[in-house]
């Protein structure tokens, strides 16, 4: 039986097991939109803006390890989701986009609503295609889902001409891909393992250094365990956090430019920083001639070119984390007796941890003003950490790093390497998809949260009880903190106007809450968490804090200014 | 330092606008290119070469890998290899210059390919230095215009870029 390029493409969905799509119709996308019609094994969550369909989209991967999907129509539908797409492409997000494209026959010619979305894309997605006959569809799905969630996940951009969505062709959905220039490689080197262990067991000053794809490869038990063996104390970087549990007395806390003392410190004076799933950042690093100057680097990374790229390394180690994690886990299982030494090599080391932690721990300084960190460190406190947490971008986002305390993986949903004000509010949406029973928390900005704001009626529409905790201090914060630490408090641009965020919660058929005074906090918080329906809490917090401790752009770790 | 790297890719739509914009978008230089297809038509050869220094192009070569059309990414650093390039000069023929130009393409086995009445268009092949030599030696009688194919290379013996898939990367390699 022939089917439509819609239906095979209905089918190719529902043969990979998609669940979920997040999606905004167009001309462009009319036939796969009805071919969708009733399909209620795929959720189709219709967003206000494309952005929002694929930070929703990353949001569900991010909390679920699933890969996301969005699907939008050609020309601005399809431009819209670029911000999403770097976004995602940033921090490693396996993702497919699937943009409608107009007929073959008009591409090239600046027809309506055209563009050239897989040429825009290109340097932001892991792999692209445009489809151009409707026999290579079903094919291409399929090697899409294989690419975004395979080696280093990232988003994989399909472009479908309407033409091709409405020709008709044989489905067969094929069980498995081959791409003879495609393999990654997921064992580690085992003499490169072996090297890397000799290093570990005579190290004195040894510091786990982990990122991203340590959640990405669910690799947070054998990370925590081998910590935990060896008596390894544990920095994370944003994209970590959750790695290990944040209350862990091996966890350092995140490192740089906004790490703590302590991590910042240990990695400055470090004889072995272990990198596991980290790619040396420059908000991780700071100035990367001086970063961990006395020690030798091993690098364990799923992406060869990650290594080697920021910082030289001594011992490469291409892999998936989990699998060079369970080996190292294994050579120090059947070599008991030898690595029973290493907590003893460590031990001054750990002292001297414990004594950093001790004497500079975070903190703020508390006054009559409401504090934005009292209100993180309350939403902690009142859910014990058992919430998925998305943040905007700016100081709400440094201070959740800092004070909630990510205790499992998937729980600290944020935009690490591109920054995107924005993406918290759609992608808790996502999250809320994926786990409907689920405390599901925004931390946001009054600036950030206007980026997506809309989407207060996708959350209305859909039921999705997502909370959102603006930390509204009258400013973009993060950038008026440098404007008062590095241009002489010119605040140009950075005031800003916001509507009554409790009335626009309210016109949106959304419930919204005030808090203005530290006495109303778990009062008002709890009665947010309690209700069953999205919540906008405006939180009015002094309006002059900066986020500390705080590395100046391209000074070294150890130059941190203090509270 | 300069680099001549060859690369397998798939002969598809597209690879090249992915190879040209990874070039740009890290900053890396090209200073010539070269592609068409190859003994199998479902791959084409590129030929480019680069400057940067080690670690530059150590990025370059697992940038390149990490294309996924890429197959196979070979740099000629360690490698004993052939490399030829051709060209193609419109030189000034003036009455008295006539006989020289000829001599000097005699000499360099190259030939002329059209001529007019005051010009001659030459064609030659060689390498880096044959094609320097030979237009430092024309250019006092006049180039009018001058286009290069940039070089493509092989390496020598009977070692070859095999269209073998692209298998794990040696990681004492990788570092
Ligand atoms: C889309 C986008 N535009 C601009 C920026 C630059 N930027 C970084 S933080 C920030 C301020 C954010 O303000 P707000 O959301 O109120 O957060 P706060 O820092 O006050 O907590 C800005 C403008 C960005 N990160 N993303
Ligand atoms: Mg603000």
């Amino acid at each position: 039986m022939k089917r439509t390029g819609a239906q095979i493409f209905v089918e190719s969905l529902k043969a990979q097991g998609i669940d979920t799509i997040f999606c905004y119709p167009g001309g462009a996308t009319l036939n796969i939109t009805d071919a969708l019609t009733d399909i209620s094994q795929i959720r189709q969550v219709v967003v206000r803006h494309e952005q929002a369909a694929v930070h929703a989209a990353d949001g569900y991967a991010r909390a679920s390890g699933k890969v996301g999907v969005a699907l939008v129509t050609s020309g601005p539908g399809a431009t819209n989701t670029v911000t999403g797409i770097a976004t995602a492409y940033m921090d490693s997000i396996p993702m497919v986009v699937f943009s409608c494209q107009v007929n073959t026959m008009l591409i090239g010619n600046d027809a309506f609503q055209e563009a050239d979305i897989v040429g825009i894309t290109r340097p932001c997605t892991k792999h692209s295609y445009l489809v151009r006959d409707v026999k290579d569809l079903a094919r291409i799905i399929k090697e899409a889902f294989h690419i975004a969630e395979s080696g280093r996940p990232g988003p994989v951009l399909v472009d479908i001409p309407k033409d091709v969505s409405s020709a008709l062709h044989d489905f067969k959905y094929p069980e498995r891909v081959h791409i003879r220039s495609y393999q990654p490689t997921y064992i580690g080197h085992s003499g490169q393992i072996k090297k890397a262990m000799r290093l570990i067991l005579h190290a004195k000053r040894p510091v786990l250094y982990t990122g991203g794809g340590v959640i990405s490869s669910n690799a947070s038990i054998e990370l925590t365990r081998l910590a935990e063996v060896l008596s390894i104390p544990v920095t994370n970087t944003l994209m970590g956090l959750g790695g290990i549990p944040g209350d862990h007395p091996l966890f350092l806390g995140m490192l740089g430019m906004h790490g703590t003392y302590a991590a910042n410190m240990a990695i400055t004076e470090s004889d072995l920083i272990i990198a596991m799933g980290a790619r040396f950042d420059d908000r991780a690093t700071g100035k990367t001639d001086e970063f961990a100057p006395h020690a030798k680097i091993i690098h364990v990374d799923i992406d060869p070119t990650s290594i080697s790229k920021n910082i030289k390394v001594d011992i490469p180690i291409v892999g998936d984390t989990r699998n060079v994690l369970m080996h190292m886990l294994k050579i120090v299982e059947d070599e008991k007796d030898t690595y029973k030494q290493h907590h003893h090599n460590v031990a001054e080391w750990i002292e001297k941890i414990k004594q950093w932690k001790k004497n500079y721990p975070l903190t703020y300084q508390k006054n009559s003003t409401l504090k934005p960190q009292y209100v993180i460190e309350r939403v902690f406190g009142l859910t014990k950490g058992k919430a998925i947490i998305t943040t905007e971008v700016g100081q709400n986002q440094m201070w959740t790093a800092q004070f909630f305390k990510f205790l499992k993986p998937r729980t600290c949903l944020t935009s690490g390497g591109l920054g995107t004000m924005g993406y918290g509010f759609p992608a808790a949406i996502g999250a809320q998809v994926a786990f409907p029973g689920s405390l599901v928390i925004d931390i946001a900005g009054d600036g950030s949260i206007q980026m997506n704001i809309q989407e207060l009626a996708t959350a209305v529409q859909y039921s999705l009880p997502v909370k959102v905790v603006i930390l509204n201090n009258g400013f973009l914060g993060m950038v008026r903190q440098w404007q008062e630490l590095f241009y002489e408090k010119r605040y140009t641009w950075t005031h800003l106007h916001s509507p009554d965020f409790v009335k626009v919660a309210e016109a949106y058929g959304a419930v919204g809450l005030r808090i203005n005074e530290e006495k109303d906090v778990d009062r008002i918080l709890k009665q947010a968490f309690k209700n069953n329906r999205p919540t906008f809490i405006d939180v009015h917090v002094s309006p002059d804090e900066c986020v500390y401790p705080m590395v100046p752009a391209g000074a070294s770790l150890k130059e941190m200014l203090l509270v | 330092m300069r680099h001549t790297i060859s690369l397998l890719v798939e002969n598809e739509f597209g690879v090249l606008s992915r190879i040209a914009g990874l070039f740009s978008g890290r900053g890396f230089n090209i200073e010539s290119l070269c592609v068409a297809e190859s003994l199998d038509p479902t791959i084409s050869t590129m030929t480019i070469v680069t400057t940067g220094n080690d670690a530059i192009l150590e990025q370059i070569l697992k940038q390149l890998n990490k294309l996924i059309n890429v197959i196979k990414v070979v740099d000629f650093k360690d490698i004993d290899y052939v490399s030829r390039e051709m060209i193609l000069v419109k030189v000034n023929a003036e009455e008295k210059t006539r006989a020289e130009i000829l001599r000097i393409v005699e000499i360099f086995r190259g030939k002329v390919i059209d001529v007019s009445s005051r010009t001659y268009t030459v064609m030659i092949t060689g390498d880096e230095d044959k094609l320097g030599a030979f237009l430092n030696l024309i250019k006092p009688l006049g180039i009018k215009e001058l286009v290069r194919t940039g070089p493509i290379a092989m390496a020598r013996g009977e070692r070859m870029l095999k269209i073998k898939e692209k298998t794990e990367m040696k990681e004492e390699s990788n570092g």
